[in-house]
C-alpha cells in the first residue's frame, strides 16, 4: 500500500513538471492544442491523485508519510535530501493547489487564445504547479527553500510573460528582488536552524525544538536572543516576501501586469499563500516564541487594515483584487500570529477559491472589455455578463464574509481567535481587523457596483461588442464558484474538529481556536452568532456605504475627494512606500556603486596606485636615463668616485 | 597506489602536442584542418580525463594517479604529478571547458586560426599541470608558462584596447609569482625539497608562516583576483576574445584558491588562522563591495568580470571561516562544509561565468559591441538564445535547482556557524547578485526591439546552441544533484580540515 502511495506522491509533482518540459521544449512541434493539452491532463492527474490522496490521508486517516526520494548531498555526515512530507496539512494543500491550477489552465485555454506565447505560458503554469507542489510536499527545510524561490522563478517569467511592455518588466524584476529580500531572511534562518539543530528535516528540528527554548545567542555583542524567536522571526521574513506583508509587500500590486490567470493562480491563491503555509507548518517552532509571534501579529494586522484601504482609490479592476489579496494575507497572517493556524489555512483556502473567482471573473471583464481595465469606463455590464455577474456577486460576498458563504466562517473565526488571543498586539490587531471588515465590503463592492452596476460610461465600439466570454472561460468561474460558496461548511472539521492532527502544534495557552470550539454549536449556530456579531454589521455598513457612494449619489466621491485631498494622496500614492524604496534603496544601490566604482576601482586602485606606479616609474626612469649619457668621461668620473667611495669603507671597515 | 600509471602525463601533454600539431596548418586558408585536428586533441584530452574521475579512489586522501620521476636532481627537483579530491574535479572542468572553447571559436576566430587554438590547446595542458603538480618547481613551470599563451589570445585576438590589458595582465599576475617564488626557495632551503608534500609538513615558525602566507597572498590573491588586486580582471575580460574570457573565468581564476588549499593553509596554518580576520574581511568586500560596482557597469563583460569577483569571494570566504568556527563553536563541525561549498562554488562559477561570456560572445559576434545600452528586446529576435541568457543568469544569482546555488548555500549555512554578521554579509549576495544579474537582462533581453541592430540579429545556430546547451545541462545537473561532487571531495576536505587547523608551533 505505501509502496504504490509513493509513487503517487512521485506521480502529483512530476505530472505538471512533464507537461512543462513538453510544451516548453516542444512547443513548436506539438502545437497550440497539444501544448494545452499535455499540460492540462498533466495538472488533472496531479488534482486526481491529490483527491486519492486527501482520502488517503484524511478519510482513511492513514499514517502521515515521511520519506526520501533521493540525497541532493552530504557534507559532513548531513544528509541533504529530497523528499516528500504528506500529512493532513499536506494533504488539503495539495487539493486547493491542483484544482485551481486545474481551473486557471482551462480558463486559460480561452483567456490566452489569441497570445503568440501560448505554449509558453502553458509551460510556465504547470512548471508553477510543479514548484509549489515540491514545495508544500517537502520534508524539509532546503527544499522547502528550493520550491520557494522556484515559484519566485516561475512568477517572475510570467510577470513579465508580455515581455514587450516596460511595466511588465519592471515590475517583474522587482518582484523578484522584493522576494529576494524576504529569501536573504528565510536563508539565514535555514543556516541557523542547521547551526542549532543540526538537520534541516523538519520531524527531526520540530522533536528538538521543545528543549531549544532557553537557548540565546548574541548577535549583537552583550545582547542575549532567544534562539527561537530569531530563527522564527528569520523564517517569517521569508514568509513577509512570499506573502507580501509590509514592509515587503509592494511587488504584489506590480505584479498584475501579468497575464490574468496568473493573478489568480499564483498572485491570490497559492504563491503568495506559501509564507501562510510555511508558518503554520513551523507551528511547533513558532509556538515556542511568543515574540515571534506577536511580530507575526502584528506585521499581519498591519497589512490587513492598511492594505485595504489602498483598495478603495484603486481605479484598476485587477489592482483593486490584488489590494484585497494583500489584506486577506493580512488576515491569515492575522490568524499564525492569534496562533489559530488552522484558521489561517482554512482562509486560505477559502480565499484561494473566491479570489480566483474573482480574478477569473475580472478577467472575464477584461476580454470582454478589449482589455480595459478602468473601472471608471465600465458601468452597467450586468445585463452583458449575467454568468460573470452572478459569479462575481459569489465572490464578493464569500469576500466580505457574509454569513452563510464561505469567507464568512474563516474570517469570522480569525476575529474571533485574536479576540481571544492574549499575545501582545492582540487588542492592536483586532481593532485592525475589526475596521478592516468595513474596508473590504467598502471597496470590493465599489468595485462591484461601478463594474455592474451605474450607468454605462465605455464607448460605443466596446459595449456594441459586449458579450460573455466563451464557454471554456466561463466553465472555470461556476466550477470556482462552488467552493466559494460550500467551503465554509468545513469550519467543523477543520477547526475545532482536530483536523489537523498533529500536523499543527499549538501550545496549551495559546489555543484561541480551542475556546471558540467550546462555544461551538453548528453551522447554523456559528451563523446566528455572526449575525448579531460586530464584523456583520460592519461588513453590511461597508456594502451600503459603497451602494450609497457610488450607485445612489456618484457625486459624493469626488466631493470627498477634494475635501480630504491630503488623505486621498496619500491612498493614491501608496503611503509612499514605492517612492522610498526607489529613491533610497534603488537609487541608493547605483549612487553607492557609482561611488564605489568611480572613487574606489578607477581613481584610486586604477589611477593612483596601478597607473600611478606604472607613471612614477616611467618619470622616475626617465630621470634616471639622463645619467646615461653616452659621454665616457661621465662614466670615468662615476668609476672614480665610486672606487674612491669603496676605498673608503673598506679601509674603515678594517 | 597507480604509481605505474602515466594517464595524467598523458592528460597534460597529449593537448600540447596536439597545440603544437595545429601550427603545422598554421595559413588561413589551412583553417578547416586547424579546427578539425584542435577539436580531436581536446576531445581526446576530456575522454581521457574520464579515467580519473571512474578510477578514482573516493576513500582515501593519499594523492592518486601518481607519477615521480627525477627531474634536477641537483636540487631534488622532480617530475612530480598526483591528484586528490580537490584537483581532480578541477581537471575534468579544465579539459570540459577546453572543448567548448574550440567549438565556441569555431568560425568566428577567421585569422590565425590555427595559432589561437592551439594556444588554447597548449594552455589546457598547462593547465591541468598546475592542477596535477605535486612539485613547487614544477607548479611554478607551469603557473607561469599558462600565461604566456594567455598574453597571446588577448594580444593577438583581443580588442581595441588590448595591449594596455596584457600588459597589465601580465605584469600583475608575473609580479605576484615572483614573492611565490621566493617563498618556494626559501622552504627549500628548510627541507631541501619542492616536494609540495614537503612543504605540507615542515616545521615552521609563525613568523616565517607569516612571510609565507603573505607572499603566497600575493600570488594568489591577483589571480582570484581580490579586492584590492582585481582591476586586471575587468580590463583583461573586455579586450579578450571570447574563448579567452571563457577560459579567464572558468580556469584561470580558480588556480588563485586552488593556491590557497594547496599552499598557503597546510604550509602555514598558524598564519592563517593569524591573518583569518584579512582573507574574510577581503572576502566579504569582494561579495559587497564589488556588488555594488557590477550594479552600475554599463559593458557586459564589465559587469560579468565584477560578478565573478564577487562569487569568487565566496570561495575565500568559505576557506578562511573555518578558523572562526573552531574559535565560536569549539568544534570543526561546519568547517568542512565551508571549504566543500567553496569548492563546488569553483566548479559551479566555471559553468556559469563561462556561459555568461559565451553567451555575451554570441551577441557580441552579431553586433559587434557589448554595452547594455546597444540592446534591448534581443528575446524579439533571438528567443532560443534569450532562454538561454535567462537561465545563466538565474544561475548567476544563485537560483536553487542550478549549480549557482549548492556553493553559496554551503558557504553561508557553515558562515552562520561562525558569525552572525559574516553570514549576514554574505547573504546579502542573494539581493545584490539578483540585482545586477537580472537589471542587465531586463535592459539587454526584455523589452521592445530598441534599434535596427537588434531588429536584424539571427537566433543561435546549432555550433552556438550545442555549447550552451551542453553548459546547461552541466549547470542543471550539478544543482538538481551535487552529491557525486561532494563524494569525490569528501574524504580529501576532510583531511584537509584537519591539517589546516593542527597547529605547527
Amino acid at each position: 500500500m505505501s509502496d504504490s502511495m509513493e509513487q503517487i506522491y512521485l506521480a502529483i509533482v512530476l505530472a505538471p513538471l512533464f507537461g512543462a518540459i513538453i510544451a516548453g521544449l516542444f512547443g513548436k512541434q506539438i502545437g497550440r492544442a497539444g501544448a494545452h493539452w499535455v499540460t492540462n491532463i498533466g495538472v488533472a492527474i496531479s488534482f486526481i491523485l491529490s483527491i486519492v490522496v486527501f482520502k488517503h490521508i484524511v478519510i482513511d486517516a492513514a499514517p502521515s508519510f515521511n520519506g526520501t526520494v533521493y540525497t541532493w548531498l552530504v557534507s559532513e555526515g548531513i544528509r541533504f535530501e529530497i523528499g516528500f512530507l504528506v500529512d493532513r496539512l499536506t494533504a488539503i494543500m495539495l487539493l486547493v493547489v491542483t484544482f485551481v491550477s486545474l481551473m486557471v489552465h482551462i480558463y486559460t485555454i480561452g483567456y490566452m487564445h489569441d497570445d503568440p506565447g501560448y505554449q509558453r505560458f502553458f509551460c510556465y503554469i504547470s512548471l508553477f504547479t510543479f514548484s509549489m507542489l515540491m514545495l508544500v510536499m517537502a520534508n524539509n527545510f532546503m527544499q522547502l527553500f528550493f520550491g520557494w524561490e522556484a515559484v519566485g522563478l516561475v512568477s517572475y517569467l510570467l510577470i513579465g510573460f508580455w515581455y514587450k511592455k516596460e511595466t511588465a518588466i519592471y515590475a517583474n524584476l522587482k518582484a523578484f528582488l522584493v522576494n529576494r529580500v524576504g529569501d536573504f531572511g528565510f536563508l539565514l534562518g535555514i543556516a541557523a536552524i542547521l547551526m542549532y539543530f543540526n538537520s534541516l528535516d523538519y520531524a527531526e528540528v520540530f522533536q528538538a525544538a521543545p528543549t531549544m527554548t532557553q537557548l540565546t545567542m548574541e548577535i549583537i555583542p552583550g545582547s542575549a536572543w532567544s534562539v527561537m524567536t530569531v530563527i522564527c522571526i528569520l523564517l517569517f521574513i521569508g514568509a513577509m516576501g512570499k506573502s507580501a506583508q509590509v514592509p515587503l509587500h509592494v511587488w504584489l500590486p506590480d505584479s498584475m501586469e501579468g497575464p490574468t490567470p496568473i493573478s489568480a493562480l499564483i498572485h491570490a491563491a497559492t504563491m503568495v499563500t506559501a509564507g501562510i503555509f510555511m508558518v503554520a507548518r513551523m507551528s511547533p517552532m513558532f509556538e515556542l516564541s511568543e515574540t515571534a509571534l506577536s511580530v507575526v501579529l502584528v506585521i499581519g494586522a498591519i497589512t490587513a487594515l492598511f492594505m485595504g484601504l489602498l483598495g478603495i482609490v484603486q481605479n484598476d479592476i485587477k489592482r483593486v483584487v490584488a489590494y484585497s489579496t494583500l489584506s486577506q494575507l493580512g488576515y491569515m497572517t492575522v490568524a499564525l500570529g492569534a496562533s489559530a493556524y488552522a484558521a489561517g489555512i482554512f482562509h486560505l483556502m477559502t480565499h484561494a477559491a473566491f479570489k480566483a473567482l474573482l480574478f477569473l471573473g475580472a478577467g472575464s471583464v477584461i476580454i470582454a472589455m478589449h482589455h480595459e481595465q478602468d473601472i471608471t469606463k465600465m458601468g452597467g455590464l450586468k445585463k452583458y455578463l449575467p454568468v460573470t455577474y452572478w459569479c462575481m456577486l459569489i465572490g464578493s460576498l464569500a469576500l466580505i464574509g457574509f454569513p452563510g458563504f464561505s469567507g464568512f466562517f474563516s474570517k469570522d473565526a480569525i476575529i474571533e481567535a485574536v479576540h481571544a488571543s492574549t499575545i501582545p498586539g492582540a487588542g492592536f490587531a483586532y481593532l485592525c481587523v475589526l475596521l478592516g471588515v468595513f474596508v473590504t465590503a467598502f471597496y470590493s463592492f465599489r468595485m462591484f457596483f461601478l463594474v455592474f452596476h451605474t450607468k454605462e460610461r465605455m464607448d460605443e465600439h466596446t459595449r456594441s461588442h459586449l458579450h460573455e466570454p466563451a464557454k471554456i472561460v466561463i466553465l472555470p468561474l461556476i466550477a470556482l464558484a462552488i467552493p466559494s460558496v460550500v467551503a465554509g461548511y468545513y469550519i467543523y472539521p477543520l477547526l475545532f474538529g482536530g483536523y489537523f492532527g498533529d500536523a499543527i502544534v499549538v501550545s496549551q495557552q495559546h489555543d484561541t481556536l480551542a475556546k471558540l470550539g467550546e462555544s461551538y454549536t453548528g453551522i447554523f449556530g456559528f451563523m446566528a452568532h455572526g449575525l448579531l456579531a460586530l464584523p456583520f454589521w460592519l461588513a453590511m455598513a461597508g456594502l451600503l456605504s459603497a451602494w450609497y457612494l457610488y450607485e445612489k449619489r456618484p457625486d459624493i466621491p469626488g466631493m470627498i475627494k477634494s475635501r480630504a485631498a491630503v488623505i486621498y494622496n496619500i491612498l493614491i500614492r501608496k503611503y509612499g512606500f514605492d517612492e522610498f524604496n526607489d529613491f533610497f534603496f534603488a537609487g541608493g544601490a547605483r549612487g553607492l556603486g557609482r561611488l564605489f566604482w568611480n572613487i574606489g576601482d578607477v581613481k584610486l586602485i586604477d589611477g593612483l596606485i596601478v597607473n600611478g606606479t606604472a607613471k612614477s616609474v616611467g618619470w622616475f626612469s626617465a630621470r634616471i636615463r639622463h645619467l646615461q649619457t653616452g659621454y665616457l668621461y661621465h662614466y670615468a668620473f662615476a668609476m672614480i668616485i665610486g672606487l674612491v667611495v669603496l676605498v673608503v669603507f673598506f679601509v674603515n671597515d678594517l | 597506489m597507480f604509481a605505474d600509471s602515466s594517464l595524467l602525463s598523458l592528460v597534460i601533454w597529449t593537448p600540447i602536442f596536439g597545440g603544437v600539431l595545429v601550427l603545422l596548418a598554421s595559413k588561413d586558408e589551412q583553417a578547416g584542418a586547424a579546427r578539425w585536428i584542435s577539436l580531436f586533441f581536446s576531445v581526446l584530452t576530456l575522454l581521457m580525463t574520464i579515467p580519473l574521475y571512474t578510477g578514482f579512489d573516493t576513500t582515501t586522501h593519499q594523492m592518486q594517479f601518481v607519477e615521480q620521476v627525477p627531474w634536477i636532481a641537483t636540487y631534488n627537483i622532480n617530475y612530480h604529478l598526483g591528484i586528490d579530491g580537490i584537483s581532480m574535479p578541477l581537471i575534468l572542468l579544465t579539459a570540459f571547458t577546453t572543448v567548448l572553447v574550440v567549438i565556441a571559436g569555431w568560425e568566428v576566430i577567421k585569422h590565425k586560426t590555427a595559432q589561437y587554438m592551439s594556444a588554447f590547446l597548449i594552455m589546457n595542458g598547462l593547465m591541468i599541470g598546475v592542477f596535477s603538480a605535486l612539485d613547487a618547481i614544477l607548479f611554478y613551470v607551469f603557473w607561469e608558462a599558462m600565461l604566456i599563451p594567455m598574453f597571446l589570445i588577448i594580444g593577438i585576438w583581443g580588442g581595441v584596447n588590448r595591449v594596455y590589458a596584457t600588459i597589465k595582465f601580465f605584469l600583475y599576475t608575473f609580479l605576484g609569482s615572483v614573492f611565490m617564488l621566493i617563498a618556494l626557495i626559501y622552504m627549500f632551503t628548510q627541507s631541501s625539497s619542492f616536494g609540495i608534500l614537503d612543504f605540507h609538513g615542515l616545521k615552521l615558525g609563525i613568523t616565517e608562516q607569516i612571510y609565507i602566507f603573505l607572499a603566497f597572498l600575493i600570488a594568489f590573491a591577483v589571480k582570484v583576483p581580490m579586492w584590492p588586486v582585481h582591476t586586471w580582471l575587468p580590463d583583461a575580460h573586455v579586450e579578450a576574445p571570447t574563448g579567452g574570457s571563457v577560459i579567464l573565468a572558468a580556469i584561470m581564476l580558480k588556480m588563485g584558491t586552488y593556491g590557497f588549499v594547496r599552499f598557503s593553509m597546510p604550509i602555514a596554518p598558524d598564519a592563517s588562522n593569524q591573518l583569518d580576520w584579512l582573507m574574510i574581511t577581503l572576502s566579504l568586500i569582494a561579495v559587497v563591495y564589488i556588488a555594488f560596482v557590477a550594479l552600475v557597469q554599463k559593458d557586459m563583460k564589465k559587469l560579468i568580470a565584477y560578478s565573478s569577483i564577487s562569487h569568487m569571494g565566496f570561495v575565500t570566504l568559505g576557506f578562511f571561516i573555518v578558523y572562526t568556527i573552531a574559535e565560536s563553536t569549539n568544534s570543526l563541525s561546519g568547517a568542512a562544509m565551508g571549504i566543500e561549498g567553496a569548492l563546488v562554488q569553483m566548479i559551479s562559477h566555471g559553468f556559469i561565468s563561462g556561459a555568461m561570456f559565451l553567451c555575451v560572445g554570441v551577441m557580441y559576434d552579431r553586433l559587434h559591441s557589448r554595452q547594455i545600452s546597444d540592446y534591448g528586446g534581443v528575446v524579439n529576435t533571438m528567443p532560443v538564445f534569450a532562454a538561454f541568457m535567462v537561465f545563466f543568469a538565474m544561475a548567476n544569482a544563485g537560483l536553487p535547482g542550478t549549480s549557482g546555488f549548492v556553493g553559496e548555500f554551503m558557504i553561508i549555512l557553515s558562515a552562520f556557524k561562525a558569525n552572525f554578521w559574516i553570514a549576514f554579509l554574505a547573504a546579502t549576495t542573494l539581493i545584490f547578485g539578483a540585482a545586477y544579474t537580472l537589471w542587465m537582462v531586463k535592459r539587454v533581453i526584455f523589452g521592445e526591439v530598441a534599434n535596427e541592430g537588434v531588429a536584424a540579429l539571427k537566433d543561435l545556430n546549432n555550433r552556438e546552441f550545442f555549447v550552451l546547451g551542453v553548459l546547461a545541462l552541466a549547470v542543471l545537473l550539478l544543482g538538481i544533484w551535487p552529491a557525486p561532487l561532494l563524494e569525490v571531495m569528501s574524504v580529501t576536505v576532510e583531511n584537509l580540515v584537519q591539517q589546516i587547523t593542527q597547529t605547527k608551533l
